[in-house]
């Protein structure tokens, strides 16, 4: 059976690729700081020496739709192409291309109908920066394939936080009763307090340094029963009108399960967001 | 009509450069043209499978031609999809870094403490 070799939640910064080329010369004061979080971030997925990859993310109403719109949904293509037009407008994102596995992919799928999640899935699909954002950050060399989730937590009617949970559960059951060989890492990628496109946007912190210190100690001990208790789809709308991405971590939260206290926990205070990085090693796994 | 038709002229107009620049040189003849052509068109669909429905109010008709995203952010835009687009449209004309996410906060100062616009579709 696979290996879980690691799960790892983060926040997904579309700036920092830019931020990371710029000569040191023409970098803001925070980048030297971030980049050496980042590059030690790094280094606690390379520790667990991955064989694959099952990202976790949220399109951006990139391919996704409101014509018809997932709420959770399995990649299951042997290629993707990442990074779109107004990404690379906005963000200087390059165009990536990621290879998939999908043996595992046909296997979460046929699990999830089985287990209760009734999983959309794409033979055709192009990621976003929420999946790829990890992969500059903590895979840059992007050599391991990929098997990409996405979940809806941007247009609303959204699944409920604890479904967010559930399925992080399922997954790691699904992965973990995959037959293969593979050492495979499951990172996810969402947000603490965030406003988009509206009056608390782009401002010196996160909109709520509160619910991000809150947040933060709930997903460093992956505190289930308390976040649970602590949102609902009304609350996370008040932070900020797209702290919605809190429900990633919760995911990963699920995967990792009741109260097991990450391995690595950071955190850096930007402009507009907080960043959070944690990693958790399962304990019967060897390095 | 409905929060949908807004939300796809935004998605359908930020997704291709030549629309933006046609929107941000002239919002009326893009929007008129939008109504026409692409408003109808269900999207992954041939264009014989056109929706017979699909329009603009003319309150949503006339934020679009203003570019006027107060008024798209209190009709229920989605607001991700606003802020995207308008940063295409309107970002090179700041001087400073993030001046015009800024001063697109600043424009919805009046929001501060309530309650948001529904924006559910």
């Amino acid at each position: 059976m696979a290996t879980i070799a690691a799960i790892i939640a983060s926040t997904h910064h579309p700036f920092y690729f830019r931020t990371s080329q710029l000569p040191p010369d023409e970098q803001p004061p925070f980048a030297p700081e971030w980049i050496r979080k980042v590059e030690q971030f790094r280094e606690t997925l390379t520790v667990a020496r991955p064989d694959l990859l099952v990202l976790v993310g949220s399109d951006h109403f990139h391919q996704l739709w409101l014509d018809n719109m997932p709420q959770f949904l399995v990649g299951n293509a042997p290629v993707y192409d990442a990074n779109w037009y107004n990404e690379e407008r906005e963000f200087a994102l390059p165009k990536m291309k990621m290879v998939g596995n999908t043996d595992l992919s046909r296997h979460l799928l046929r699990s999830g109908l089985d287990d209760g999640f009734d999983l959309a899935f794409s033979n055709e699909l192009r990621l976003d920066h929420s999946v790829t954002c990890p992969i500059i950050t903590l895979r840059p060399q992007n050599d391991l394939p990929v098997v990409p989730i996405y979940t809806n937590i941007f247009a609303p009617p959204l699944p409920q936080p604890s479904r967010f949970v559930a399925l992080g559960a399922a997954l790691r059951r699904w992965v973990e009763s995959w037959e293969s060989d593979l050492r495979v890492a499951i990172i996810g990628t969402g947000h603490l307090s965030l406003e988009l496109g509206g009056p608390l946007q782009f401002g010196p912190h996160g909109p709520s340094p509160e619910f991000d210190a809150q947040a933060v100690d709930w997903i460093a001990n992956s505190k289930i029963s308390e976040a649970l208790q602590g949102v609902s789809l009304e609350s996370l709308a008040l932070p900020g009108n797209a702290t919605h991405g809190f429900m990633d971590f919760l995911l990963m939260m699920g995967a990792v399960g009741e109260s097991v206290r990450a391995d690595y926990v950071d955190t850096y205070d930007l402009f507009h967001t907080m960043e959070a990085y944690f990693t958790w090693y399962p304990k019967e796994v060897p390095l | 009509m409905s929060k949908y038709v807004l939300n796809k002229f935004l998605y359908t107009v930020d997704r291709d450069p030549a629309l933006v620049e046609r929107y941000r040189e002239d919002p009326v003849e893009l929007v008129d043209w939008w109504r026409q052509s692409l408003a109808p068109q269900i999207l992954n669909c041939h264009e014989i499978e056109a929706s017979t429905w699909i329009d603009l109010t003319s309150q949503e008709y006339h934020a679009l031609v203003h570019h006027d995203y107060r008024a798209l952010f209190a009709l229920g835009a989605h607001p991700f999809l606003t802020l995207t687009l308008f940063i295409a449209l309107f970002e090179r004309d700041y001087d400073e870094p993030l001046g015009f996410q800024l001063a697109y906060a600043a424009g919805l100062e009046e929001w501060k403490g309530l309650p948001y616009p529904d924006i559910s579709t």
